[in-house]
């Protein structure tokens, strides 16, 4: 029987330090949707939706309630609307008309963010990837809840550089057309190398053509908790440490296997994966840098940073495996920086650049992530970003994501807002020498020798 | 087959918050598996563990209901499944 003490220890690690289940992403095929008239496909989107997904926050709430664990939020993923709205739309207005549906499902079903308004263009791009690609600014302006994602590479084809370049210029005019909310649009555009199809967080979640019908993928969270263990293993040696880090892990992921099957029963919908990630937010005591500083540096960044985030990530992997059915989506420590009060403090007293998160992309889940930068940053620079941590992904045969968001007029010093989970960030100085003409080459950077297996 | 919750109550110790509760308990069919209780500087800790196979109320309706019972006596009470431990603290 269940004793006395494991029960004060799970509550106190729902109450005190903000053990959560980050999100239930339902994913959702739309390829059923697809006729060649625009009207129509909208109705169809729209229909499937709020058709499969309609009790998903009921049963989300039901599920916090019979266990009194929170699920920050009940998320919606779907097919690459590349794809989907391929022989329906043939300008980028007509995509928009496709945001805006998907954006009023997502309001219908109650529901925070809806992925999916993506292009998979690792290799080239179709006419209807760049169609949609070009709509993303507006369709970012003109939607609240629609996220958007663009995979410009992988190991196995190398980095798409026209589509890197484009995005450069994307990521831009979507800075323009949100300047009005501090750039917000921005924080909604994911740029990957080797996405996955089955990565339930936001905003780069997007329903793979790999995936089946309909898929509930769970993404899992506890950086409190691991930073509460860590107290207790202070000065102990890396083996302790290592234990520590993997028992939480195992811990928090099985909450989150349970969350995931029971969402799975409720909804008739078969479960997919865990993504057994260490999730910040900017909530005090809810944040990886917490946990670096725990495990010994003085502010994240410091030299150290980068060893102490591996060692990390390894053990939350190495923990979580064990303790989930089906492991997939992206799967380890996120250090997305406006959303991590550590981060916002170590960036702010200068203890943290742009550089050091780069080298910590190299060993952590994803990559640069909700970094803020100044206004005035070119298309070019923000493209040779892409292209760098594409490279990092693509070599390192791992799955690397870009969310940088250039604040139209704010500068260095300048913080920005974005509000809820999104957080705010101090603007980062970048690099300021020129990347131009390495940028306007054309064509793409071939696949890595080590790509050739078979 | 026995369906286990966990019961938690915790607040400022006053006369019959166990007698109120578990009156409850015996009025929808619910048997008490294992309690056990402390005080504290005058704060009132109890975690109970109960089966709810014959309880003729749905899980979300016993937790409300618990809940209103223990503000009447002014303590915080919570349900849980007790699957969340389980399968937390068990492999």
């Amino acid at each position: 029987m269940i004793s006395k003490y494991e029960v004060l220890q799970t509550n106190h690690m729902i109450e005190d330090d903000n053990l959560d289940v980050r999100t239930i992403t339902l994913g959702i095929n739309l390829l059923p949707c697809v006729v060649d008239d625009l009207d129509r496909l909208c109705v169809n989107v729209y229909r499937r939706i709020t058709g499969l997904a309609g009790n998903l926050v009921k049963v989300g709430e039901e599920i916090e309630k019979k266990y009194r664990i929170p699920i920050v939020n009940k998320r919606i993923s779907v097919t690459p609307i590349a794809l989907v709205g391929a022989s329906a739309c043939h300008a980028p207005e007509d995509f928009v008309r496709l945001a805006e549906t998907l954006d009023r499902a997502a309001a219908e079903t109650g529901v925070n963010f809806i992925g999916g308004y993506s292009a998979i263009v690792s290799k080239d791009m179709t006419r209807a990837d760049e169609l949609l690609i070009r709509s993303i600014p507006q369709a970012l302006a003109r939607t609240e809840r629609v996220c958007s994602s663009v995979n410009v590479g992988s190991t196995k084809t190398g980095l798409n550089m026209d589509a890197v370049r484009l995005m450069g210029e994307i990521i831009r005019e979507t800075a323009i057309a949100t300047a009005d909310r501090d750039s917000l649009g921005c924080a909604k555009l994911v740029v990957f190398c080797n996405a996955p199809d089955d990565n339930p967080f936001m905003a780069g979640a997007f329903h793979g053509v790999t995936e089946g019908d309909a898929v509930i993928n769970v993404g899992v969270s506890g950086p409190g908790v691991v930073k509460d263990a860590l107290v207790k293993a202070r000065g102990a040696g890396f083996e302790e440490l290592c234990e520590t880090i993997k028992k939480t892990a195992f811990q928090i992921t099985r909450v989150g296997q349970l969350v995931a099957k029971e969402a799975s029963a409720r909804l008739g919908i078969p479960f997919g994966i865990i993504d057994l990630s260490l999730a910040p937010t900017p909530a005090v005591g809810d944040s990886v840098a917490e946990i670096l500083e725990e495990i010994g540096l003085e502010s994240v960044g410091a030299p150290g940073t980068t060893a102490a985030l591996a060692l990390l990530n390894d053990q939350v992997k190495k923990g979580g495996i064990m303790a989930g059915s089906s492991i997939g989506g992206l799967s380890g420590a996120f250090i997305p920086v406006s959303e991590d009060q550590g981060m916002i403090d170590a960036a702010e007293r200068g203890a943290l650049t742009i550089e050091k998160l780069e080298a910590m992309t190299c060993v952590c889940s994803v990559g640069l992530d909700m970094i803020a930068v100044p206004g005035t940053t070119s298309a070019a620079t923000l493209a040779g970003i892409l292209a760098d941590e594409a490279a990092i992904g693509m070599i390192n045969q791992k799955t690397t994501a870009v969310r940088l968001i250039p604040v139209i007029g704010k500068d260095v010093g300048d913080i920005a807002v974005f509000g809820g989970l999104l957080g705010r960030a101090p603007i980062m100085p970048v690099n300021t020498w020129s990347c131009e003409a390495f940028i306007s080459r054309k064509g793409r950077i071939p696949a890595p020798v080590h790509s050739f297996k078979n | 087959m026995q369906k286990r919750v966990i019961i938690t109550v915790v607040g400022k110790d006053t006369v019959g918050i166990i007698a109120r509760i578990c009156t409850y308990l015996s009025e929808h069919q619910i048997n008490i598996l294992d309690i056990s209780q402390t005080i504290v500087q005058e704060f009132f800790d109890m975690i109970m563990i109960v089966d709810t196979a014959r309880c003729d109320r749905a899980f979300s309706e016993l937790a409300d209901d618990l809940e209103k019972v223990g503000k009447e006596v002014g303590v915080d009470v919570r349900c849980q499944s007790e699957e969340i431990f389980d399968m937390m603290h068990r492999i």
